[in-house]
């Protein structure tokens, strides 16, 4: 008993550690504050442009969509990470992130916005265009808080997983939460930090958890 | 008689279907028309095509002097003189009785906030509805919802009103309303047109009724013409299948 707590609850550890795991805290909210409206909008983007009538831009967007679903986002951030200085180009660990995240997140936010978008009856664009409105119009005041409401829940869940796929930066030595967790583990030969890192994760993520079942209840009670 | 509605030759293909075979319509301004006929007879989208929310394979159509099927006419612009009023209502649900009003006059006719605000005011209280100003659609029943879509049309004063069976998903009890509403509209001076099957209605409010079949429009005529001594066979058959009901 004694050893778990020397080793994962060690107090004077975690006050010793506190200001890095507290600057690694503030760079996943920086980081996440970057990703999140970064894939959130281009996956707008692609779910926008998926609703066009023509294959030739369809197409080449279900590839896109699809390709970066199926790359696991580690190998995409290690390749953009060790590949692109190879072509003389340095992104650096937090761009890395930022670019590899985006390609990841705008193809699940894109398939979760379509598919919202999808939700709304036609009859509702059909009635602004009849007002005079433009198709894009019609998209922004219509259908888009339609659909983004029809999809809260999903959209929820994902920026979820997403907050949390940022410790995939200590990856690429970007001194996000986990990372500082490590160094701070390295430089005390003891977990604590780790554990430091885990309950902090939990503590701000855990209110997103909460909101996301009030709403998916919300979401069956509307259902039933 | 001046015609507001210009339609010739219109023809509609949807892919192998052709839905429309050629309709001549002229619509006079301040009159009444109104379009019966059997389901897929193609009334729907003869009303659909004169704002272009379909688009004619073929024909020339020009309403309030534009010309609506040119390349060069800004259609978003050219539908502000085209009001048009849905089978399922279509209010946006997001969006209080008010909101739904408010929306074209802000982004379309470009008014300010206030502007708007009293404009779909008025039109609110034109259907009726002054004092569902702030109700959702959810929270109106269905006579009460057509009616404010009804308003977010007259709102922006438009030349012509189209109908698309504004009364066929209502309950029995909340029609009247609603035909309370075109009937008032009627006697303003608006041209309308109408497709439905609310004989009493176009009986006495029709200047003219239209039945079309399979694509073409078979007879019209006055309403008492149509309905009592229709020329041909099946405009005699279908008005006595709904007379039954």
């Amino acid at each position: 008993m004694e050893e778990i707590v020397d080793n994962f609850f060690n107090v004077d550890i975690a006050v010793g550690a506190m200001s890095i795991v507290i600057d690694g805290l503030l760079n996943t909210i920086l980081l996440s504050l970057m990703v999140v409206p970064l894939g959130f909008l281009s996956g707008l983007g692609l779910a926008v442009m998926a609703q066009s009538k023509s294959r030739a831009v369809r197409w080449p967007l279900m590839a896109w969509v699809d390709f970066f679903r199926a790359f696991p986002p580690l190998v995409l951030l290690v390749l953009l990470f060790a590949g692109l200085p190879f072509m003389g180009l340095e992104l650096g660990g937090f761009a890395c992130v930022a670019v590899a995240f985006m390609l990841n997140n705008s193809a699940y936010y894109g398939e979760i916005l379509r598919a919202g978008i999808d939700s709304v009856p036609h009859g509702q664009i059909e009635a602004a265009r009849s007002t005079g409105l433009s198709g894009g119009q019609a998209m922004v005041y219509v259908v888009l808080p339609q659909a983004i409401r029809n999809v809260l829940p999903d959209l929820l869940s994902n920026t979820l997983e997403v907050v949390k796929l940022t410790s995939l930066g200590s990856v690429v030595a970007v001194p996000e939460l986990l990372y500082q967790a490590r160094q701070a583990q390295s430089a005390t030969f003891n977990p604590t930090p780790i554990v430091m890192a885990a309950v902090i994760y939990f503590l701000i993520l855990w209110p997103l958890v909460r909101l996301l079942s009030r709403l998916e209840n919300r979401a069956l009670a509307g259902r039933g | 008689m001046t015609a507001i509605v210009k339609a010739y030759g219109v023809h509609k293909h949807f892919g192998h279907l052709h839905v429309l075979k050629g309709v001549d319509l002229e619509v006079a301004e301040r009159e009444l028309v109104f379009v019966i006929g059997p389901s897929g007879s193609g009334k729907s989208t003869l009303l659909r095509c004169l704002n272009r929310l379909e688009q004619p394979s073929s024909g020339s159509i020009e309403v309030a002097g534009i010309d609506m099927l040119s390349p060069k006419t800004d259609i978003n612009h050219a539908r502000q003189h085209i009001g048009m009023v849905f089978q399922s209502f279509n209010l946006y649900p997001h969006m209080t009785a008010l909101g739904n009003v408010m929306l074209a006059l802000r982004k379309v006719a470009g008014k300010g906030k206030a502007e708007a605000e009293t404009l779909a005011q008025a039109a609110l209280d034109r259907v009726g509805l002054a004092d569902r100003a702030h109700h959702r659609p959810a929270e109106l029943s269905g006579g009460q919802q057509q009616r404010v879509a009804i308003a977010r049309s007259i709102a922006l004063e438009p030349r012509v009103m189209l109908f698309d069976e504004p009364t066929s998903a209502l309950d029995p009890e909340l029609v009247g309303s609603v035909l309370a509403v075109m009937r008032d509209l009627r006697e303003s001076g608006m041209t309308m047109i109408v497709v439905s099957h609310e004989m009493g209605f176009a009986k006495n409010a029709a200047d003219r009724v239209i039945f079309m079949d399979d694509g073409l429009i078979v007879e019209q005529g006055p309403p008492a013409a149509i309905f009592d001594t229709p020329a041909h066979e099946r405009t005699r058959a279908f008005i006595g299948q709904i007379q039954q009901h």
